[in-house]
């Protein structure tokens, strides 16, 4: 227990990705292959079931501790997080720690908890309270409660692990293969993880995904000739891949999730190409044009037994490369090649079941100089994408974020510079802190007489939480009136806040509702003279339809 | 019998301060006052404006300092009392900052004490706190919660000299903030400079040639200024007050890990909500345990709370028997960050 204890310190305390990976590759190693189990299961989200509610939990520390259960609850409040709370409260430990390993405190102690009667898991809770240092105790109500939120995933573990396995097969994609599904913390579990990679595993595995890396618009010119890229829509669905290999069709989410049972339709699309084919693309909600995202997280969300009713947010596989053909990786293959294939099948495909309902092929937008390209680009929000992707004709299928080869190009946000007016405190962690902020243009030029602020918008995110900091404490300093839960501001602070798109709406004060506002920037440098106005706003509408 | 009349309370808060009507003063007023007495330089307790203050003698240059040259200031010493009005006032020490001090008012028969911000925890930088006995104890309750229990400060200074060492050995400055009164001092004390070289922001600088002026032994430091930096680049300790922290000079300290050191970092989501990449656990104000145990030994029966926690803290110790009441002081507008 103190290793997984020290353990979760190093990752709860670092925010590097390189030292959290370097911490779970020394606990692997360290640890017997049961504690080695059981911390894989607990960070990919297989712990187990709830045995003691809060109420006993903290009943049991008021007794201990002599501090009355309602002071315990204002404590909770100010912390944010039970299981830390109580840590946090109890005394310092009256015994020596016993030596458990992590897999005896879940198999003895934890799991046992949840059949017992409520004073046997009090007892249970204060014996080992009085043998565990503070950051254990911290960790053992994790174990009861769940929550344990260390910024590592699954890909994370299957990174550390690769590591540690002797056999250089097993790679972290085999890994999270491998963990993909029910799978039981054993000590023959957690080495069956590591074992030499075996050919009969290809099943149904995607191939790790090639992301693309942002470009800013100065750095589009600077990519040498136009004619060595090609350039496609950048759609906004779920990059994923279809793949058929002998007698298994699975579609893979980039987060590497299976979302077979999500599309059933593309399941049955991808089981009509032969065997040994991967194609790589997009889940779009599409109708004749791509719909809004939120379409297709209906489709992502909705349960399993739900699905007979997919027709109401049509999808397509928009497909844009190919990574296997005939059971031959094509990745080290030019892009070129690889779409002249990817061409010739989804012919051959035609010719056979005629055109698919449920397949696109992203189409290539032709260009000749860059300039053009910046035109095309323009035209992305009237198209539902967004933005453009940007690809080298000669490159290979690389691994993850490697720039250079391949370049997504993304419209700008619009923007507009709004004054702060009201304020409300957040929720959860954000609970203590002026963190929901309400903004307001002006209604005329501000330098006319009676110029007044309107709002318009809500925003919450966008900043980091040390601007959030102060700008919490301005507002602390400048509230001038109190409306339930909201609190009106002096108006002081411009800040340019940053959106998707804009549509007319009854329901908003100013009759326009923003799509995904959030601030952009504080911009200090401006008084609220210099703040934008509502006309300026209206100017940006699309025009209306007849 | 008659009941005695109840006696009019020595001190009450009015728009301006804590006001002693009999002393005529105010004790750290918010608003400009004729006569102000201060227990200690903190921004939330040392305001300008006022036509005359009285602290202690080692409080003097730095309220100078900060509330400029000319104002209007008499020191004076621990335990020596003086007459104000028909009050007499002596300060007594609260161990917070240098010069930080309780304020002891007498008058008709009754004694009250007013703790201004303090700590039990040892501190190389300034005099231990010291209990007075009252009828009326006036304390802070900045960490009035009993999840705030404060590590050894000795074992915290070997984490933070671990750290630097740590740091310095990966080719790391280490960038720690701290409140440039009081706290960045008592973290210069803790240090250990056979390390590294050790840099203040000009800020705490100024405050340490003070401290140092008045006696305080501190190890070696230098200025951080612009021209300095590529001396401190992979291995020494800058250390930096909070409002500070977008200052152009870090920029060029190369990879750094930066961290605070604060009653504040007991709890995960503090640490977390500034992403420091270490929290240290030290304050200069009391703890839980350091809140209770003055109250028990200083022995007064009524005790007024301000300045942090007040609800919960008030009816804790009406609860535990206590006559306790809250008062509304400029600084208790949900607090949740002072000068901790
Ligand atoms: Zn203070
Ligand atoms: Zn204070």
């Amino acid at each position: 227990m103190r290793r997984f204890s020290q353990l979760y310190r190093e990752l709860d305390g670092s925010t590097r990705t390189s030292e959290k990976h370097a911490a779970l590759v020394r606990y692997f190693r360290e640890v017997d292959d049961e504690d080695g189990a059981w911390a894989v299961a607990l960070f990919t989200g297989r712990r187990p079931k709830r045995g003691v509610p809060h109420r006993l939990m903290r009943e049991a520390a008021s007794e201990v501790t002599g501090v009355p259960e309602w002071l315990i609850r204002v404590c909770q409040e100010s912390v944010g997080d039970n299981s830390e709370t109580i840590a946090l409260l109890l005394p310092p430990p009256a015994h020596e720690p016993d030596e458990l390993s992590l897999a005896q405190m879940i198999e003895s102690v934890v799991m046992p908890l949840r059949t017992m009667p409520d004073h046997e898991k009090t007892d249970v809770l204060k014996r080992r309270w009085a043998s565990m240092p503070e950051d254990e105790r911290y960790v053992l109500h994790k174990l009861i409660a769940g929550g344990m939120r260390v910024g590592v995933q699954q890909r994370s573990i299957a990174r550390a692990l690769s590591e540690v396995a002797s056999d250089e097969s097993v790679d972290a994609a085999v890994i999270e293969h491998r963990l993909s599904g029910v799978w039981s913390p054993t000590a023959a579990a957690f080495g069956a993880l590591l074992a030499a990679y075996d050919d009969s595993e290809a099943g149904a595995r995607p191939y790790p995904f090639f992301l693309a890396s942002p470009i800013e618009d100065d750095a589009v010119e600077s990519l040498g000739a136009p004619d060595e890229w090609i350039a496609e829509r950048k759609w906004d669905g779920v990059r994923a891949q279809l793949i058929h290999r002998e007698g298994l069709t699975t579609l893979w989410s980039r987060g590497d999730e299976p979302m077979t049972d999500a599309f059933p339709e593309l399941v049955q699309l991808g089981s009509l190409f032969p065997a040994g084919t991967v194609l790589d693309g997009e889940v779009l909600a599409y109708d004749e044009r791509p719909l809004p995202f939120t379409s297709l997280q209906k489709r992502i969300l909705r349960k399993q037994k739900e699905v007979m009713l997919f027709d109401d947010v049509p999808v397509v596989f928009m497909v844009y490369d190919l990574l296997e053909h005939e059971h031959t990786d094509l990745r080290a293959r030019p892009l070129r090649q690889r779409l002249e294939l990817l061409d010739e099948l989804l012919h051959a495909f035609e010719q056979r079941h005629g055109t698919p309902r449920h397949l696109r092929r992203s189409l290539v937008v032709p260009f000749d100089g860059w300039d053009q390209l910046t035109h095309e680009r323009a035209r992305s929000r009237a198209m539902n994408v967004e933005g453009l992707m940007l690809k080298r004709l000669e490159s290979p299928y690389r691994t993850g974020r490697v720039r250079g080869d391949w370049w997504k190009w993304k419209v700008e946000p619009y923007t507009i510079d709004a004054v702060l007016v009201y304020a409300q405190l957040g929720s959860g962690k954000r609970a203590t802190r002026f963190t929901d902020y309400t903004f307001a243009l002006w209604d005329r030029d501000p330098g006319q007489d009676g110029a007044e602020l309107l709002p318009f918008a809500k925003a919450y995110s966008g900043l980091s939480n040390r601007e959030i900091e102060a700008v919490d404490a301005k507002i602390r300093a400048s509230i001038v009136g109190k409306k339930g839960p909201v609190r009106v501001v002096e108006p002081t602070m411009v800040f340019e806040i940053a959106f998707e798109g804009l549509q007319r709406s009854d329901r908003h004060k100013a009759g326009i509702a923003l799509r995904f506002p959030r601030m952009a920037r504080w911009r200090t440098d401006k008084a609220i003279g210099q703040a934008d106005t509502l006309g300026t706003l209206e100017a940006l509408l699309p025009e209306e339809r007849v | 019998m008659k009941p005695a009349a109840p006696r009019p309370a020595l001190l009450r808060t009015d728009g301006i301060g804590l006001r002693c009507e009999a002393g005529g003063f105010h004790v750290d007023p918010w608003k400009p006052s004729p006569c102000a007495v201060i227990t200690h330089a903190h921004a939330d307790h040392a305001r300008r404006g006022s036509h005359r203050y009285i602290a202690h003698h080692d409080s003097v240059p730095i309220l100078r300092h900060r509330l400029g040259q000319d104002i209007v200031i008499e020191g004076r010493g621990y335990d020596e009392p003086f007459a104000m009005g028909e009050a007499t006032v002596s300060l007594h020490p609260a161990g917070h900052v240098l010069g930080s001090a309780q304020v002891r008012v007498e008058a008709g028969g009754e004694v009250w004490v007013v703790s201004g911000d303090y700590k039990r925890d040892h501190d190389p930088t300034c005099r231990a706190f010291a209990p007075v006995a009252c009828d009326v104890f006036i304390t802070e309750c900045t960490f009035g919660l009993p999840i705030y229990r404060w590590p050894e400060p000795r074992v915290v200074a070997d984490e933070l000299n671990a750290w630097w060492r740590d740091m310095r050995a990966q080719q790391r400055t280490c960038v720690l903030y701290a409140y440039s009164l009081g706290k960045a001092q008592r973290l210069l004390a803790h240090l250990d400079p056979s390390i590294g070289p050790i840099a203040l922001h000009p800020a705490i600088d100024d405050i340490t040639t003070l401290y140092r002026a008045a006696g305080v032994a501190l190890p070696e430091s230098v200025r951080f200024v612009k021209e300095i930096v590529k001396d401190l680049r992979g291995g020494a300790m800058v250390l930096i007050p909070p409002s500070a922290a977008g200052a152009e000079a870090l920029a060029a300290l190369g990879p750094v890990s930066d961290a605070s050191a604060s009653g504040w970092m007991r709890t995960r989501a503090s640490r977390r909500w500034r992403s420091y990449d270490r929290g240290f656990v030290m304050s200069d104000h009391a703890d839980w345990p350091g809140l209770l145990r003055t109250i028990e030994e200083i022995g007064a029966k009524r005790i007024g709370v301000t300045h942090g926690t007040v609800k919960p803290f008030v009816r804790y110790l009406n609860e535990k028997g206590y006559d306790a009441f809250p008062i509304d002081t400029a600084y208790n507008a949900d607090e949740t960050e002072g000068a901790a």
